[in-house]
C-alpha cells in the first residue's frame, strides 16, 4: 500500500538521485581504462557550478532557445511522477498515464530539438534531425513493449503495469518479458544517447546527437539541459529495473533497497557496455531500433493463444 | 425557434458575399458587410446547435415541390457537434479574410472568394442538417461546386488550374459514389428520408451500402490513396479557404460516414478493421508525405490526411468495440474519433492561418526561403508552435486529449478475450505511436527553418508582423486548443450526446457510459495546469538568466570565421534522413551533382517527392481510359444548348423507359 511517505520519497528522490547515476556510469568507465576517474559526486559539483555561472547567448535565438531546456527538465519531472520505483509504486497514477509518460518525453524533445534549430547552426541542425528520426523508430518500439503489459496486467497505468504480480508473470510468460526487457534497453540506450547509439564524450561535432543540440547552450540553461537528461535515464532506467526485479518484500526499506541496488546495477551495466562497444554506425541505428520493435512485435504474438 | 435560427444562420451565410457586391468594389461597406452577416449567421447557427445539445433532437418537416424530396431538417447532437465546427471556423476565416485578402490587393477575385465562402459555409450547414437525401445532395453540391471556385480563386495560374480541375474530377467521382448510395438507400427504405434502413449489418446490401460509403466519403475526407486532389486543393486555395477546407469540409465526408454507421447496431467486424486498416495507411503514409513536402501549405494538407487517418483509426477501433458490444472500446474510439474532428478543425485552421499569415508577409510558400520569422512576426509565431504542438498531439493541448482518448480504447482492445480486438489494440498503439513521432519530426522542421535561425532569404529578411483582423482569429482558435487541453471534462456531454445518436442494439435499452467515467478528466486537467504553470515558471526564469548574460555573439560555429544564413541546415537535409529510410513508399526525385576536382565548377542540388497515387496510379489509368473513349469525342462539341438537349433527350427516354 502506497503511503504518504513513499509519495515524498518518490519526490525526493527524483530530485536528488539522477546526477549519481551519471557519476557511477563515469566511475565505472574510468575503472575499465585504469584511471581512477572523476569522484562520484562530481556530476553535482559540475551543476552547482554550472548554475552559478553567467550564461552566453547566440545572437540569432529567442525564446525558443530558453524553452528547450525548461520544457524537457520540467516534462522529465512529471513523467518521473508517473513511474513506479521498484515495488513501491508511484506518486501520480491513473488509467492511461502510461501515454503521457511517453508524451510528456515527446513534448521534452519537440522543444530540445526547436531550441537546436533555433541557433541557425548546421551542426546543431544535424543533431535535431537525428534525434527526430531516431525517435520515430523508438515510439513505436517502446508502445509495442508496453502493449506486451497491458495484455498481462489489462491496465494502462505504469503503476499496476510493473505493479505486484510482474513476478507472477515472468513465470508464466517469461518469454515474452525478455524480448520487451531487451527492446526496452534498447529503447532506455537510444533515449538517452548512450552507446551503441550516441557517445557522450566524443568531441566530434558531426558525430554527435544530443551532445551537439545543445551546444550553444550555456550557464544555468546548459545545467539545466544535464539536469534534465540525467532524470530522463534515471526514470527510463527505473522501468527497465523494475521489469528485471520484479520482486516485492512487502517491507518498505527493503523494496527501495532492492530498487537502488538495481539502479546502481544499471547504471555500472551502462558503464560496462560503453567500456567494452564501439558506438554503430549512423546509418545502422535505424536498424537496430526496426529490430528492437520486431521483439516486441514477437513478443505480443507468443501472448495470442 | 431552433428551425428559425437554423434557416437565418444558412441564409445569412449563403447571401452575405451577394449582398456584399451591390456595394462598389474597394469600400469598405462591400468588403464588412459579408463578414458582418457571416459573423451574424455564425452566431444564429452556433446558437441553434447549443440549444439542440440542450434540449434534444428535433426534426421539422415541410413539404418541397421537387420529386422525393423533402423540406425535412434533422437537428439531433450529432449534427450540432459539426454545425458547431462549421460555423466557428467559417465566421473566423471571413474575418481573416478582411486582413488577407483584401479588396485594395486583390481586385475583383476577393469579391468573387467571399460570394463563394458564404455559400460554402451555408452548402455545408445544410447537408448537416438535411434529413433527406435530396436535400442532403444539395447542400453536398452547392458545397463542391462552391468549394471547386474557391480552390481556382486565382485562375491564372496554370498550377491552380490543374489543382481545381483534380479536384473538380474527385469531387464528381465522390458525388456519383453518393448518388448510387442514396439510390440503393432508396430501395431498402422506399423514400428518400433519412434514416436507419430496416436490413441487417451483414446482408450483401449493406455491404454495397457500406462500400459505397467509405468510396463517396473517403473520397471527400481525403483517405489514402484517395486523397490524391487534397494536396494540391489545399496548397493553392487562399489561406483562410485551405483553413475551411482542411479544418472542416474534409469532415463532412466523416459526417456521412459516421451518419451511416449510426444505423448499424451490430456492424461486421471487417468494417471496423476496414476502417481501421484505412486509417492506419492514411495516418503513417500521409504524415510521411507531409515530411518530404517543401511547401509549407502542401505539408499542412497532406497532415490534413494523416489527421483523418487517426480519426478513421478511433472509428474503427470503436466499430469493433461495438462489435463484440464492449461499450466502453466504443466510446472511447468512437467518442475520442469525434474530438478529434473538433481538434483537428481548430489547430489545422490555425496552422493554416499562422502560413497565410506568413505567405502575405513573404510572398512565398518555400520553406527553405524563410527563417527567422520568429523575431519579426512573433505573434503569429506563437500562434503556429501552438497549433504545432496540438497537431502533435502533446500534452497540455487539446490534440493529446483526443489521441489519449483513442489510445485508451486501444488499449482495452488489447485487453480484451477476443482475437481480433487484441491484434486491433496491440498493433494499433505503436501505429498511433510512429505517427505522432513522425508528426513531431515534421513540424519540429517547419518551425525550426521556417520560423527560427536566420532569414534565409531578404523576403523572410523584410516580412511583418500580420494585421489585427489576422491575429484575432488565431488567437481565438489557440485559446479553444489550450481550453479543450486543459478542460476536457467541459466538452464530454457534446460528446456524449452525440454518441447517443447511435442506434442502440435491438432488445437492449442501456444507457452508455459517459465518456468522463472511462477517460481520467480530472487528474488530466490538474496534470495540464500545472504543467503550464511550471513551464510558466521555467521560462521567467530563462527570461531573467538571459537578462543576466554577460554577453551576445555569434552562433558557435566551430570557429569558422564567416557563418552566413545559407550556412544553416534546411528543412529538406533535416528530412532527408527520415525520407530515404522511406524511400520506397515515397519515391523521392533528385538530382545531386558529381563536384570534380580541387576547384569544382558551380553546381545545383534539388530534391522533389511527388504525389505518388496521382502520378504513378491515377493519371497513367486515366490516360488510358480516355485513349479508348477517343470515339466518343464527337457528344463534346462544347456548346451549352447541346447539353441541355442531351439532359432533355435523357429524361424523356427515362421516362418512357420507367412507364
Amino acid at each position: 500500500v502506497l503511503t504518504p511517505l513513499d509519495v515524498v520519497l518518490h519526490v525526493v528522490v527524483t530530485l536528488v538521485a539522477p546526477p549519481l547515476l551519471l557519476g557511477v556510469i563515469n566511475k565505472t568507465k574510468a575503472a575499465f581504462a585504469g584511471r581512477v576517474g572523476p569522484p562520484v559526486l562530481q556530476p553535482y559539483f559540475d551543476l552547482a557550478r554550472l548554475f552559478q555561472k553567467g550564461s552566453v547567448f547566440s545572437t540569432t535565438t529567442t525564446w525558443v532557445f530558453r524553452a528547450g531546456p525548461v520544457v524537457a527538465l520540467v516534462a522529465a519531472l512529471f513523467a518521473a511522477q508517473l513511474v513506479p520505483y521498484g515495488a513501491r509504486g508511484a506518486a501520480l497514477s491513473f488509467a492511461g498515464d502510461m501515454i503521457l509518460f511517453a508524451y510528456l518525453f515527446a513534448l521534452g524533445r519537440f522543444f530540445t530539438v526547436a531550441a537546436a534549430l533555433d541557433t541557425g547552426s548546421a551542426f546543431e541542425g544535424m543533431g535535431g534531425a537525428r534525434e527526430a528520426t531516431f525517435s520515430c523508430f523508438a515510439e513505436p518500439a517502446l508502445f509495442l513493449g508496453l502493449m506486451v503489459l497491458v495484455r498481462l496486467t489489462g491496465s494502462s497505468s505504469l503503476a499496476t503495469m510493473f505493479g505486484a504480480g510482474l513476478g507472477g508473470h515472468w513465470a508464466t510468460t517469461g518469454a515474452s518479458l525478455v524480448m520487451v526487457l531487451a527492446s526496452l534497453v534498447v529503447v532506455l540506450l537510444v533515449e538517452n544517447s548512450r552507446i551503441p547509439f550516441d557517445d557522450p564524450n566524443t568531441h566530434l561535432e558531426l558525430t554527435m546527437i544530443h551532445e551537439v543540440m545543445v551546444l550553444d547552450h550555456s550557464g544555468p540553461l546548459f545545467g539545466a539541459v544535464l539536469y534534465g537528461a540525467a532524470i530522463k535515464l534515471f526514470v527510463l532506467g527505473a522501468v527497465v529495473v523494475r521489469l528485471a526485479l520484479p520482486f516485492e518484500t512487502g517491507v518498505a526499506v527493503y523494496d527501495w533497497a532492492v530498487f537502488a541496488a538495481g539502479m546502481l546495477g544499471l547504471a555500472v551495466a551502462i558503464g560496462v557496455v560503453e567500456s567494452v562497444m564501439a558506438r554503430l554506425r549512423m546509418r545502422q541505428v535505424p536498424s537496430l531500433l526496426v529490430g528492437a520493435c520486431l521483439l516486441s512485435a514477437f513478443g505480443i504474438v507468443l501472448l495470442a493463444r | 425557434v431552433t428551425e428559425l435560427l437554423v434557416w437565418l444562420a444558412i441564409g445569412l451565410c449563403a447571401a452575405s458575399g451577394l449582398l456584399g457586391a451591390l456595394f462598389p468594389r474597394g469600400t469598405a461597406m462591400a468588403q464588412r458587410l459579408p463578414v458582418a452577416l457571416m459573423a451574424a449567421g455564425s452566431v444564429a447557427g452556433l446558437a441553434a446547435s447549443m440549444l439542440t445539445l440542450a434540449f434534444g433532437t428535433r426534426r421539422y418537416v415541410h413539404p418541397w415541390p421537387v420529386p422525393g424530396g423533402e423540406l425535412s431538417l434533422r437537428l439531433d447532437a450529432l449534427a450540432a457537434m459539426f454545425l458547431i465546427q462549421i460555423f466557428l471556423i467559417a465566421a473566423l476565416g471571413a474575418v481573416y479574410g478582411l486582413g488577407y485578402w483584401a479588396d485594395d490587393a486583390h481586385g475583383d477575385t476577393a469579391r468573387k472568394l467571399r460570394s463563394f465562402f458564404g455559400l460554402v459555409t451555408a452548402g455545408m450547414a445544410l447537408l448537416v442538417v438535411a434529413g433527406n437525401a435530396v436535400l442532403f445532395l444539395v447542400g453536398w453540391e452547392v458545397m463542391a461546386l462552391a468549394a471547386f471556385f474557391l480552390v481556382s480563386t486565382e485562375d491564372e495560374d496554370p498550377a491552380v488550374r490543374a489543382a481545381g480541375m483534380v479536384y473538380l474530377f474527385a469531387t464528381r467521382i465522390g458525388t456519383l459514389c453518393l448518388f448510387a448510395f442514396f439510390t440503393v438507400l432508396h430501395s431498402v427504405n422506399g423514400s428518400f428520408d433519412l434514416h436507419a434502413p430496416p436490413i441487417a449489418a451483414g446482408s450483401s446490401v449493406a455491404t454495397a451500402l457500406f462500400v459505397l460509403a467509405l468510396a463517396g466519403f473517403g473520397l471527400k475526407a481525403g483517405a489514402m490513396p484517395l486523397h490524391v486532389w487534397l494536396p494540391g486543393a489545399h496548397a493553392n486555395a487562399p489561406s483562410h479557404v485551405s483553413a475551411l477546407m482542411s479544418g472542416v469540409l474534409i469532415k463532412m465526408g466523416i459526417y456521412g460516414l459516421v451518419r451511416f454507421l449510426t444505423w448499424f447496431p451490430a456492424p461486421p467486424p471487417w468494417w471496423g478493421t476496414a476502417l481501421l486498416a484505412a486509417g492506419a495507411v492514411s495516418g503513417v503514409v500521409g504524415v510521411l508525405f507531409a515530411l518530404a513536402q517543401h511547401d509549407i501549405k502542401r505539408l499542412l494538407a497532406y497532415h490534413s490526411v494523416e489527421n483523418i487517418g487517426i480519426i478513421l483509426l478511433g472509428l474503427g477501433i470503436g466499430l469493433l468495440g461495438r462489435t463484440w458490444s464492449d461499450d466502453a472500446i466504443f466510446v472511447l474510439g468512437v467518442g475520442g474519433a469525434l474530438l478529434h474532428v473538433w481538434n483537428h478543425g481548430l489547430f489545422k485552421a490555425l496552422l493554416f492561418l499562422g502560413a497565410g499569415s506568413v505567405v502575405h508577409a513573404t510572398g512565398t510558400r518555400e520553406i527553405d526561403s524563410l527563417g527567422g520569422l520568429s523575431k519579426r512576426m512573433p505573434y503569429s509565431t506563437a500562434g503556429f508552435v501552438t497549433g504545432a504542438v496540438a497537431i502533435c498531439g502533446l500534452p497540455p493541448l487539446n490534440g493529446f486529449v483526443s489521441e489519449l482518448l483513442i489510445y485508451l480504447a486501444l488499449v482495452r482492445a488489447c485487453a480484451h478475450a477476443s482475437g481480433t480486438l487484441f491484434a486491433a489494440g496491440a498493433f494499433g498503439a505503436p501505429v498511433l505511436a510512429m505517427i505522432g513521432a513522425l508528426a513531431l519530426a515534421c513540424f519540429v522542421k517547419v518551425i525550426g527553418t521556417g520560423f527560427l535561425g536566420e532569414p534565409r532569404s531578404a523576403a523572410a529578411g523584410n516580412a511583418h508582423e500580420a494585421g489585427r483582423a489576422m491575429l484575432a482569429p488565431m488567437a481565438v482558435l489557440a485559446a479553444f486548443c489550450a481550453a479543450i487541453g486543459l478542460a476536457p471534462g467541459l466538452f464530454a456531454p457534446a460528446l456524449d450526446a452525440a454518441l447517443a445518436t447511435f442506434a442502440p442494439p435491438a432488445g437492449a435499452s442501456h444507457a452508455l457510459a459517459p465518456l468522463a467515467s472511462l477517460a481520467p478528466f480530472t487528474t488530466l486537467s490538474a496534470v495540464g495546469v500545472a504543467l503550464v504553470l511550471a513551464i510558466g515558471v521555467g521560462l521567467l526564469w530563462g527570461r531573467r538568466v538571459r537578462a543576466a548574460a554577460p554577453a551576445t555573439v555569434p552562433t558557435w560555429d566551430c570557429g569558422y570565421a564567416a557563418p552566413t544564413a545559407r550556412m544553416q541546415y534546411t528543412s529538406s537535409s533535416f528530412a532527408s534522413g527520415l525520407v530515404e529510410l522511406f524511400s520506397a513508399v515515397l519515391r523521392p526525385r533528385g538530382q545531386s551533382p558529381s563536384l570534380r576536382g580541387p576547384f569544382p565548377a558551380p553546381a545545383r542540388f534539388h530534391s522533389h517527392v511527388p504525389e505518388v497515387v496521382l502520378d504513378h496510379a491515377i493519371t497513367p489509368s486515366v490516360r488510358l481510359v480516355a485513349r479508348g473513349l477517343v470515339w466518343f469525342r464527337w457528344i463534346q462539341r462544347g456548346a451549352i444548348q447541346l447539353y441541355v438537349l442531351y439532359v432533355l433527350a435523357a429524361l424523356v427516354i427515362a421516362l418512357l423507359v420507367w412507364r
